[in-house]
């Protein structure tokens, strides 16, 4: 099926040069074509033209008339019998720009020396290209009182801005956050936030990024570096599974600041604020050496061949299982699950730690994600099924919203309530009551070939959800696309870091997927039978696991306890509740440290190299080394190795399993002061990944308890009122935000301030909490 | 002698002018009876057909502005009225909204429904309390009299007007800031393409058009084409207000044949003040380029004012004799610019920043012949290099006050200060009062 349209071709001259471009393409993206660069500040490719700072004047002609004078050339689009004359080749456009830019300079401060932007500023770089060599204006400089904090992490100096309006363009157009917007008129022009509504947008550090000037600059950043001495490192984002190219700028040997990069497949230009500005766990609490556990209890420092040698001690001849987590790169999940066959020959192996389901891994096995970013984008309708994309993957939040402004694609979404998210997609809200999934799923009806269906990874937390997800998505043929939340979550089921399967998606319980598999590895059978979970691994399936960053409270209360009764080798890059009760300690890198990839929700895997130069090595490495201890080698001794052995398997091509379908989960009965609790994970919250980051924790969005007004009448509490919820684990007492949710629910953000549901209540859904007025 | 010829002033010497009964007294609300039995795109043909065009500054044809509504496009169509009068020396819509508002009710009740569209509104500059109430008033009359609201006069056609009070900003007279502010938002104009015409208030087909020219739509459809174009000249038909104020006896509105010329004029609103004489004038309000006494008899039409130089603009006449330093006045206005200015493109944020800077030094003695020549050239730097007009209005009294009385820059220069005693060009000023 084509959903190609054919586009009408305009051809024109710009500066004695033909070129044809697109209909509708602006002049002077037409002048980039042809490499000619007009200078500009308030243009960007993909917000809307503003036209404000007319710094980009060109002299334009069509079918021999004239305009009567010059043209801003970032408003105009192309027409057939145009003729531009730009700055090179018409006195009048040049002399336009210069005027132009000495105005612009009159008010601007020469700080460029102690200026953030300064040696990578556009406006510097555009008035020694297109400005006068002198400035005749002699009067006093415009200043205001500096910086304004416009949130905890984007600082404003006023006197900088030219007033391109890119920030307040992008927070409306893109992120659907108009939370700052220009005030005042003529020359106190500023930019402002409201009174009542703080800057809170995830998506603020975009603006910091395309300022053309100096005049929003990180707070984390702000007179850290100079752009000349930081040696930039194209890199992915190890935050979720969006899957945004990054850029990360370091100086000897130490990040100081990470930008998205340019993905037209993925994130644009854009990225989140996680994704920008949570980076210093790189540098907390780091393992440097090997440890083993002595006879006292106390972890003690090790020689690399000591450490080996009492992990491959406790790993064989015990039962055994492998812990992965989810923010391994491709290589190191490979890695992992090499190793699980053929050094420890187990199929006990698991990535997800997470609650997570038996159900999921014939999921797994049956799923077909296909969609990607280009889907949604011709979408004629999203369905998100458990999945809030702008908490769990916000650059899938940013296309689903460009679509929805651009031409309302229809956007429904199963979840307990409306977010703000929702309301931002303006999305048809399929109410549920937690637990009652499968037959909202089941209800879903009008979707077709080019309907866009994600699946989040919650979806696993009711029985059955995700089999009438696929079924949803098999009787209409939509595209399906299951969006995990970490970012090595999709590279952990590509390499068979897995019960169930192999690399490439081959099925352990088939016989010719083993031997694909048993061939490429040179080994001469694999195991045969489905391994362990995450939960039966941690239970009493084992008493040796192998744990690759993970944190134990992400799955279960109880789950460090269990942990401290087997023998574990943890191989982290920080002390971690892992690390606390482990035998053996295996430093290993952390991202900025090693090469690798992550593969995004749509199975893409982006490659970076190592940013910072360090001794620490990636797991694969570390797992090469174990594996030859044993004396079962996996012979990946490099990263590059494992990505070419995993790429050489390839994917499975024979038929994927069928999921059955296994009914409809039970609908819990609940008492007037009772609720079925539901959560997620809002986007900055009490991750270890964002430790330390006191100006990103500064924008979270507050730590409240959705409840319904009927349970609010009930409690007699108004909105932002302290409530309690408890049941036989715990109490968290929070404020409330009175919604949509049914009466029978709550919801709680699952790992916020406050609100650490896991640690402090033993669950994070479909369970009965006690609800009352604190 | 051009007669004067008052049609839309006829009766502002009656002391109930503004009140319905008066209205309906002297003939109005007539021409909408007859009007809503036409069709409508005859009523849009005989506005095309009379040659009306805007009295707002830009002349832009009435009736085309009207035609360009899409019809039978199943969207709502909106027609706004720009009352926000707000230039310096523009004093005719005012004075008419106050002496006989119901004029423009009844234009407006015509031209929506020639447009077809359901609601209309009027913003209106916030200054002016008294005005407000009256239209205000008026409005709630014609509500009254069935002549606003469900079926008016039972010809099956609905018309809602609003009447919304702006907060006081110059460029929210500019059509597509208007329509930004009458949505709530900031006044700003908008990027055009595309045009009201198509994505106008609330992204819906709509017409703006000024005061005045709502107001003259009864009386050409009461009398015809014929007798609108009996007045003015061949491509400026009819008749228009004429604001003058200033150094003359009897300043005021004079509604007249446009084509009139200011010798005409001034003698029809007793002359200069006695004793002096015409220096420099604006044709149009502050933003039209300055004339001097050798343009008096330039014919005061779209064309006339524009080949000799300046724009017909909103026919705001401010006469100023030889007692008025011309840089002082000139600084004035460029302070009204910079003060009014939106903000949203360089050139009139910036330049109208810098353009106060430069004149309060040139107007104090300081700087030197190259200052007038830097002076220039900052306006050709401004001048159609923005993004709406109000930064042309900015320039064009410079460039035109450099032009005809540059010795009078340079002999502020040369003495180090205005050579004008500055109490000698106050209205409290005796000698010479009539």
């Amino acid at each position: 099926m084509s959903t190609e349209v054919t586009v009408e071709m305009i051809t024109c001259v710009i500066d004695g040069f033909e070129v044809t471009v697109p209909k509708g393409t602006l002049v002077i993206r037409a002048a980039e074509k042809l490499g000619i660069q007009i200078p500009r500040f308030c243009d960007h490719p993909l917000l809307d033209p503003a036209g404000a700072c007319r710094q980009c004047l060109v002299d334009i002609e069509i079918n021999g008339r004239a305009f009567p004078k010059p043209q801003a050339s970032c408003t105009i689009p192309v027409e057939n019998g145009m003729v531009v004359k730009t700055q090179l080749t018409s006195p009048v456009a040049d002399k336009a720009q210069k005027g132009i830019m000495e105005l612009l300079l009159i008010n601007h401060p020469l700080d460029c020396p102690v200026c953030d932007k300064g040696g990578e500023c556009p406006l510097q770089n555009q008035a020694m290209s297109n400005g006068r060599e002198t400035s005749r204006y002699e009067g006093v400089k415009r200043t205001f009182e500096k910086p304004v904090a416009i949130s905890s992490q984007v600082l404003l100096d006023r006197e900088r801005c030219v007033l391109c309006a890119r920030c307040t363009r992008f927070s409306e157009q893109i992120a659907g956050d108009p939370f700052i917007t220009l005030n005042e008129r003529g020359a106190l022009q500023q930019v402002g936030i409201y009174e009542d509504e703080p800057f809170n947008s995830y998506y603020s550090g975009n603006t910091v990024q395309i300022c053309p000037v100096g005049a929003l600059t990180g707070t984390s950043y702000r007179f850290r570096a100079r752009p000349f001495d930081l040696v930039s490192n194209d890199s992915a984002c190890e935050h979720c599974a969006s899957g945004c190219a990054m850029r990360t700028d370091v100086r000897r040997g130490k990040t100081l600041r990470r930008l998205a990069g340019e993905d037209a497949t993925a994130n644009e230009e854009w990225n989140c604020d996680k994704g920008r500005w949570a980076f210093k766990y790189e540098v907390k609490n780091r393992i440097s050496t090997p440890m083993i556990r002595n006879a006292a209890g106390q972890l003690e420092e090790a020689s690399w061949p000591e450490a080996l040698a009492a992990a491959a001690k406790g790993l064989t001849n015990a039962k055994v299982g492998v812990l992965v987590g989810g923010r391994s790169t491709v290589e190191d999940a490979y890695g992992y699950s090499k190793f699980a066959r053929v050094a420890l020959g187990t199929n006990n192996i698991d990535f997800r730690s997470r609650i997570n389901s038996a159900e999921e891994l014939e999921f797994f096995a049956a799923a077909n994600s296909t969609a990607t970013y280009k889907d949604i984008d011709n979408a004629d309708q999203v369905v998100l099924l458990a999945f809030e994309p702008e908490d769990e993957s916000p650059i899938v939040f940013l296309r689903i919203y460009k679509q929805v402004r651009k031409r309302a694609l229809k956007v429904s979404t199963l979840t307990p309530y409306t977010s703000r998210g929702s309301e931002k997609l303006n999305a048809t809200v399929i109410k549920m009551v937690p637990g009652n999934e499968v037959a909202a799923i089941s209800a879903i009806n009008g979707l077709t070939g080019k309907s866009v269906v994600l699946i989040g990874e919650r979806l696993s937390e009711t029985p059955g959800a995700l089999s009438a997800a696929l079924e949803l998505v098999n009787k209409s043929a939509a595209k399906l696309g299951y969006v995990p939340r970490r970012a090595g979550d999709t590279g952990a089921i590509a390499a068979g870091a897995v019960a169930n399967l192999l690399p490439g998606g081959r099925l352990v319980s088939d016989a010719t997927a083993r031997v694909d598999v048993a061939a490429a590895w040179g080994a001469s059978a694999l195991p045969t039978e489905t391994g362990l979970t995450t939960n039966e691994i941690i239970g009493s399936g084992t008493n040796a696991v192998l744990i690759g960053g993970v944190d134990p409270f992400d799955i279960s209360a109880e789950a460090k306890l269990s942990l401290s009764k087997k023998f574990v080798v943890s191989l982290e890059i920080r002390e971690s509740d892992i690390t606390d009760i482990a035998q053996v300690v295996l430093p290993v890198a952390a991202v900025v440290e090693k090469s690798g990839s992550f593969m995004d929700w749509q199975g893409k895997s982006r490659k970076f190299d190592s940013a910072v130069e360090s001794l620490n090595r990636s797991d694969v490495r570390i797992l090469s080394m174990l594996a030859d201890e044993i004396g079962k080698p996996i012979n990946l001794p490099t990263v590059s190795a494992a990505r070419k052995e995993f790429e050489a398997i390839g994917n499975w091509d024979g038929a994927k399993p069928s999921m059955k379908s296994t009914g409809t989960g039970a609908s819990l009965n609940v008492g007037a002061d009772e609720a079925i609790i539901s959560s997620w994970r809002n986007l900055l919250d009490k991750g270890s990944l964002q430790e330390g980051e006191d100006n990103l924790a500064g924008t979270a969005r507050a730590t409240t308890a959705v409840i319904s007004q009927s349970r609010a009448s009930a409690l007699s509490v108004k909105d932002g009122e302290l409530i309690r919820v408890s049941n036989t684990y715990g109490a968290v007492t929070l404020p409330c935000t009175i919604a949509d949710i049914d009466n029978s629910a709550i919801w709680l953000p699952r790992n916020s301030t406050n609100s650490q549901l896991i640690k402090v209540l033993g669950t994070v859904g479909n369970s009965i909490v006690k609800v009352s007025k604190a | 002698m051009t007669k004067l010829t008052p049609v839309l002033s006829a009766h502002w010497d009656e002391p109930d002018s503004f009140t319905i009964a008066a209205y309906k007294r002297n003939g109005g609300y007539t021409a909408v009876a007859k009007a809503l039995a036409m069709q409508p795109d005859e009523v849009i043909q005989m506005v095309k057909d009379s040659g009306l065009r805007g009295r707002g500054g830009a002349g832009f044809p009435t009736g085309s502005k009207w035609g360009f509504i899409p019809q039978g496009d199943n969207k709502e169509h909106y027609m706004v009225v720009n009352a926000d009068e707000s230039e310096p020396g523009t004093c005719k819509d005012m004075p008419l909204l106050l002496a006989n508002p119901h004029v423009l009710v009844e234009g407006i009740i015509i031209g929506s429904y020639a447009i077809r569209a359901n609601y209309a509104f009027i913003y209106i500059r916030g200054e002016v309390t008294h005005v407000v109430r009256r239209v205000q008033q008026a409005i709630t009359d014609a509500y009254a009299a069935g002549l606003l609201g469900k079926n008016i006069l039972g010809k099956g056609f609905d018309l809602e007007l609003v009447l919304h009070v702006g907060a006081g900003a110059y460029i929210c007279g500019e059509e597509t800031a208007l329509l930004d502010s009458l949505e709530g938002f900031r006044g700003q104009p908008r990027l055009r393409p595309p045009f009201p015409a198509i994505a106008g208030l609330y992204a819906k087909p709509t017409v703006v058009n000024n005061v005045e020219s709502i107001a003259s739509v009864p009386a050409i459809i009461n009398n015809g084409v014929a007798w609108f174009g009996g007045m003015g000249t061949e491509k400026s038909k009819g008749f228009t207000l004429y604001s003058l104020s200033g150094h003359v006896n009897n300043p005021g509105q004079f509604e007249a044949p446009l084509g009139i010329t200011l010798r005409e004029l001034l003698e029809l609103s007793g002359g200069i003040r006695k004793g002096h004489k015409l220096k420099f004038w604006t044709p149009g309000g502050s933003s039209t380029p300055i004339f001097t006494d050798q343009h008096l008899d330039v014919a005061l039409d779209y064309e006339g004012v524009s080949a000799a130089g300046s724009m017909l603009g909103t026919k705001a006449l401010q006469i100023f004799d030889e007692t008025t330093c011309v840089v002082r006045a000139v600084l004035r206005w460029t302070e009204f610019y910079k003060h009014e200015s939106c903000g949203k493109c360089t050139p009139c944020r910036e330049g109208t920043w810098w353009l106060v800077q430069a004149l309060k030094d040139l107007e104090a003695g300081r700087g030197t012949e190259a200052d007038l020549d830097k002076l220039l050239d900052l306006c050709d730097n401004i001048m159609g290099r923005s993004f709406c007009a109000l930064a042309d209005g900015a320039a064009s009294p410079i460039i035109s006050s450099l032009k005809y009385f540059r010795q009078e820059y340079l002999d502020h220069l040369s003495q180090g200060g205005c050579p004008f005693d500055p109490a000698a060009s106050t209205l409290f000023e005796n000698a010479g009062v009539k």
